[in-house]
């Protein structure tokens, strides 16, 4: 009989990698995403013409083909990263990209009225987006946020084969030394399924937080 | 490290050779997806409430894991309990369940889109089961589906590499043997990228048309 108390160790060690990777990714991914979402909007031709090409080429190509790239390519250039910043990077980069849209859907969705009501108050264009658009775009965006980090978080397993020690490594290390399969691997698939659900429970609370005052403003 | 022409003709080859099973791959994904894909949207609508409850929990528990840690379920744990698959069949099987579970969405969403009035009209008009679903709601309710379910062919397409996990040799895991015995990556790597990048592009474009091809049927 196997000890399995170690190995579980080993697994739990690569969830707070996995949890790491999520976190800093999501994070990187939410600044991207405003920058390019709100580029895409932009008067500027040259700024929305930057934010569409960034856009573009990180959701044609997939997160792991990407990894790859900022891992084995970029250190020619120069660049060398560690297994984890080269993670993050790739994950927040792709992730940003795909809540750019969504954040220049939901600054398109707010209505006309309230640009006009902005013009006729005199509001510059950074107050009109701070207080007007905003915050009420928030809201908008946030339910597709919640299913971007779920991606986010499902995408974090393809750092492993950057020799990343994330959950999906370390399964794969038990897998090597026990020989079993069965238990490692549904460990961690329960693994990521509470830390999804976590996810879209704490996105739940966060719209409910963000809608509160909105009631009856919104259609 | 510069680029080199040379190097990138000697390659070419073999990264198509990875293309075409990359391609294979997503064809067969897509079946298998939009079978299963029906079949969970079916249990979750019609099915009594025990089973559509646990299809509901099983298509949310696939769509919160990894289909990298999915893979590696089917081709590792499997074979422990008997069955053991090709790394291609493995794959697809992968993908045609992680994407099924994202194609039942779209059809239940593209179902529930029709209007209550047409299911009560064909009541009222006398059809059987089979003529309002054959005649009514299913020619209403697939057009709107199309795009959505093209989109996530786009997805499903460029998620292939992760079969590379599991050994199947696909552009991505052409391009690193490659690169593993050239000791150069910046050429495979790169043309993988340019690759996935231009069948994207133009898949996007396609699906553009799709788009306003069948996406506003009810503005006629």
């Amino acid at each position: 009989m196997i000890d399995w108390s170690g190995y579980i160790g080993l697994i739990l060690e690569g969830a707070w990698v996995t949890v790491q990777l999520t976190l800093m990714g999501s994070a990187l991914a939410v600044v991207v995403a405003f920058a390019a979402g709100l580029g895409r909007v932009s008067r500027f031709m040259a700024v929305r013409a930057l934010a569409t090409t960034y856009i573009e080429f990180f959701r044609g190509t997939s997160i792991f083909v990407q990894l790859f790239w900022v891992y084995f390519v970029l250190p020619f250039a120069g660049i060398t990263l560690t297994p984890l910043q080269a993670g993050v990077l790739a994950l927040g980069l792709n992730v940003g990209a795909y809540g750019a849209e969504v954040v220049r859907g939901a600054v398109k969705a707010i209505g006309r009225e309230q640009r006009e009501a902005c013009i006729a108050l005199n509001l510059s264009r950074f107050q009109a987006m701070r207080h007007i658009i905003l915050p009420q775009a928030l809201p908008l965006m946030l339910p597709t946020f919640g299913n971007n980090a779920i991606e986010l978080l499902k995408g974090t397993a393809v750092v492993s084969l950057i020799s990343l020690t994330d959950m999906t490594f370390q399964a794969q290390v038990v897998r090597a030394q026990t020989g079993s399969t069965l238990i490692p691997f549904a460990t961690i698939l329960v693994l990521y399924f509470v830390m999804a659900w976590l996810i879209s429970l704490g996105m739940r609370w966060l719209e409910r937080r963000v809608t509160r005052g909105l009631d009856g403003v919104r259609a | 490290m510069e680029w080199d022409w040379e190097f990138v003709r000697q390659i070419m080859p073999t990264l198509i050779e990875g293309l075409q099973i990359t391609i294979l791959a997503t064809i067969l994904g897509a079946a298998v997806a939009a079978v299963i894909g029906l079949i969970f949207a079916i249990l979750r609508m019609v099915a009594p409430a025990p089973i559509a409850r646990t299809t509901s929990f099983a298509v949310e528990f696939i769509r919160g894991t990894p289909l990298l840690v999915q893979l590696y379920f089917i081709f590792y744990v499997l074979p422990d309990i008997g069955i053991r698959l090709p790394a291609l069949l493995a794959g697809v099987i992968g993908l045609g369940i992680h994407y099924g579970t994202y194609a039942a969405e779209v059809y239940r969403a593209g179902i529930e889109n029709v209007p209550r009035g047409q299911w009560e009209a064909a009541k009222a008009t006398n059809l059987t089961a089979r003529h309002t679903w054959v005649h009514v709601i299913l020619p209403q309710a697939i057009p709107p589906m199309i795009p959505a379910l093209a989109n996530y062919l786009i997805a499903m397409f460029k998620e292939t590499p992760l079969l590379s996990a599991i050994t199947v040799l696909e552009l991505m895991n052409q391009a690193k043997s490659i690169a593993n015995s050239n000791y150069r990556y910046i050429e495979p790597m790169t043309l993988v990228g340019v690759f996935f990048l231009i069948m994207s592009l133009i898949s996007v474009f396609f699906l553009r048309w799709l788009e306003e091809r069948y996406a506003r049927v009810d503005e006629r």
